[in-house]
This record gives structure tokens, sequence and C-alpha cells, in this order.
């Protein structure tokens, strides 16, 4: 599994880094995170306010910093649909 | 007065939607009635604390210097703190409906004029922070919303925002608040379409229109009520936990300078008939960078000494509304021409509303 988080480096940008990088390595799988701070492959993405949270290459949150429990429950759901 | 908190220095709030830990709508709902029962009752003991605190505990008489600073700080900032939990928490639920997506697609296909118009009065309701000012500008530019109309949002939605509402309605009334909101409306819509007649697209930096479209984004999911009642108080936890510093901040030197400052000393710098006291006001606003929070009540106290209110609502439109930090990261999208011809074009519509309200009230 892929998984992006993007941001420019804001505060709630590198909150939501630490919080998906603690939900996967509880989770024990067989994930990346890539943390993406170019503004240009920021906006690959259909993305009109940063954090943003890419799974499998799918914008899932934007604008938020999702809970930690969400966040658990998004990556489990992507999961079940590899 | 900068804040330097951040790696991007910008005021960020994006409110974390906590699933799972309130799911009774009706335990939700008891919560937040007797909460504002307490609000209410704190709300009517403020004044009659401050004054037993002030008067008796610490035996000052309201004609001294120190007694009436003293008073001030400790009427002032409760208040003003209070109205700030509530309206945050009101705007936070009214937010909840207004996502930067709905915004974009409300936006797209409207013509200048009308846009600017729109583009403006969604600028105070969609939730905005400058960090996301580059993300936004994009997406609104790629799905063919005019620059104008993109300026007009842009120079709306961090110019009015609750927080200095709270602080304008607490320290001046509601007749400024509205003003407030009237003239900071009017600036933005008609500095946008001013941008948007001057044709500046090729101002645009190159590699912005180079990108792959990417279309109109869904919103994710429809929220609940309780949902939306959760936004509404994680808001008031992030703004109202981030700005309480510069408020107590604010009031204190508010509270200095109401207390000490002799009367009318301000009236020959900041008066009516000093001339050029309102460019210099917005050309001292620009650099400085502070939420509204900080300067408000230093201008509320700065006014009963003399200063005009147009020359104040000038400075405080350009500390707010004209942030340095804002025009570095849209220095990323928009080449240096464009960003002169914006600051220069709402600072000019600020400097004029100043001169306005100095000639009319």
């Amino acid at each position: 599994m892929k998984i992006k988080v993007l941001g420019s480096g804001c505060a709630k940008c590198q909150q939501l880094e630490r919080t998906t990088k603690e939900v996967v390595k509880e989770l024990a799988i067989d994930a990346t995170v890539e943390d993406v701070r170019d503004i240009k492959k920021i906006m690959e993405y259909p993305i009109l306010a940063t954090p943003g949270l890419v799974i499998n290459e799918k914008l899932i949150v934007s604008g938020r910093v999702p809970s930690k429990a969400e966040i658990t429950t998004f990556i489990t759901t992507a999961m079940t649909k590899e | 007065m900068t804040n330097k908190k951040n790696t991007e220095s910008c005021d960020c709030s994006s409110p974390v939607i906590a699933t799972g830990s309130m799911k009774n709508k009706n335990k939700l709902f008891i919560w937040l009635g007797i909460g504002l029962l307490l609000w209410v009752a704190l709300y009517f003991l403020i004044k009659p604390a401050a004054d037993f605190i002030t008067y008796d505990v610490f035996n000052l008489t309201p004609s001294s210097h120190l007694g009436s600073s003293v008073a001030f700080f400790l009427y002032d900032a409760p208040k003003v703190v209070l109205l700030l939990v509530i309206v945050v928490f009101v705007v936070g639920i009214v937010r909840s409906f207004f996502t930067p997506e709905r915004t974009q697609r409300i936006l797209a296909g409207k013509r200048e004029a009308v846009g600017n118009v729109l583009a403006a009065s969604l600028g105070i309701v969609t939730p905005f922070c400058s960090c996301s000012a580059v993300p936004l500008f994009i997406g609104f530019v790629q799905v063919g919303i005019p620059l104008g109309v993109t300026f007009s949002f842009l120079i709306a939605a961090p110019m009015i925002n609750e927080v200095a509402l709270v602080l304008l309605y607490g320290m001046f009334g509601w007749k400024v608040a509205l003003l407030y909101i009237a003239t900071g409306l009017f600036i933005a819509i008609l500095a946008g379409w001013v941008i948007g007649k001057l044709k500046m697209e090729r101002y645009i930096e190159g590699w912005v229109s180079e990108l792959r479209k990417t279309g109109v984004q869904a919103d994710e999911h429809r929220l609940s009520i309780i949902e939306r009642v959760q936004y509404g108080l994680t808001a008031v936890r992030d703004i109202v936990g981030r700005v309480w510093p510069w408020v107590l901040g604010g009031i204190a030197v508010g509270a200095v300078i109401h207390g000490y400052v002799p009367e009318g000393l301000m009236a020959s710098f900041m008066g009516k008939n000093v001339w050029w006291a309102v460019p210099a006001a917005v050309l001292l606003g620009v650099p400085m960078y502070s939420n509204a929070a900080g300067v408000i009540p230093i201008i509320q106290a700065l006014l009963e000494k003399g200063a005009a209110l147009g020359t104040a609502l000038a400075f405080m439109m350009a500390v707010v509304g004209l942030s340095l930090p804002e025009t570095i990261i849209l220095r990323k999208v928009l080449k240096w021409q464009l960003i002169a011809v914006f600051l220069g074009v709402v600072a000019i519509g600020i400097i004029s509303i100043g001169y306005l309200f100095n000639a009319i009230l």
C-alpha cells in the first residue's frame, strides 16, 4: 500500500504526517508513507486545502487532520479493496 | 508582533473531527446545554467580579491610573475570551457547510462582477488558512474562475474573520463590527474587480498552467449534525487555544494605554486633521503580522486617546488583511508584478476607506 501525506510543511501537515506514521506502525502493515512537500507534486491531486491524505493514489481527505481512529478506518478500508 | 511558530508561518485551523468519541446525540446536546448555561452565568458575573477584585480585593480607586487599568483588563479580557468561545463555535458550525470544494463549485462559471461579490461573501464563511493559499489559488484558476474573482476571495477570507468580528463587537459594539464587514467586503469586491480588469493573467507563474487539470473535487461525505457540532467544538479548541495569549497581551497593552496615556495624546499623531496619518498607518500595518486579537484592544485604547476611527480601521485592515507571510506564500504562484498590483490595489482601497471615515464620522 502506498500512502502519501500532502502538505507544505505547516503545523497541521506535520501533525498528519506523524499520526499517519503512527497508525501504519500500530497496524503493522506493509505500507510506505511518503511526505509530499513539493507544491507541484501536491497539485497533481485535486486538492484545495492542505494537508491531504492520499491512499493508493486516491485523495481521501483534504483540508483537515482526521483523527487517529478515522485514519485507521481509511487504511483498513483501503486494505480490503486491495 | 510576528508569529514564527510554524515552519510556514501561517495561521491554520483545520479542525479534527473525532469520530467515535461522542456518538451519543442526546449526551452531546445535554453537555452543550450545560455549557451554554455556564457561559451565560459567567458572562453576567464578569462585571461585578472585575469590580469586586479591583476595588475591594486590591483596594484601588476607579480614578487612579492603576485602578482604571486593572478594572479595564479584568473586565475586557474575560469578556472577549467568552465571546470568542461562543462565536467561534457558531461560525465553526456554519463553516462546516462551506468547504473550499463547494465554494469552488459555486464560483466556477460565474462572470466577473457577480463572481466578485459572491467570492468576497464566500470568503467570509469558507474555512481558509494562508498555508492553503497556493492550492486554493491553483484550484480556482484551473476550473476557470477569473483571476479577479479569485482575488476577491483571497482578500476577503483573511480580512473578515470571526476573531476580528468578536473583538470589534466586544470593544466597540455592533455598529463598528458591521462597518468593518461592509468595508472589508467592499474592498475585496472592488480590488478583485480592478485586478480582473487589468488583465494580469500572464503574471501567473508559468508552471501553474503546465499542471495537469485535476478538475472539481467532490465532497468527501456529508457531515452529520453531531460531526458539525464537533467541528465547531474543535474550532473553539484550535482557534481560542491559539489566539488567547494575543487577546490577553493586546488587552494588557490596551489597559496600560487606557490608564496611563493622557487624554488627547493620540490626536496629534492619529487624529482626523493629520493628513498623512492614514497612509502612514497602512504602511506601518502591512509588514506587521498579528492576528486581530492582538491589535484591536490596542486600537480601542488609542481611539479613546484621540485617534480617528478611519485611521484606526485602516491600520487594522492593513495588519489583518494584508499580511506579509501570505504574500510570500502567494509569490510561489504569482510573479512579483502581480503581487505588487495586489498589494497596491488593496492598500489604496484601505487608504480611501480610512480617509472616507475620517471625513464623514
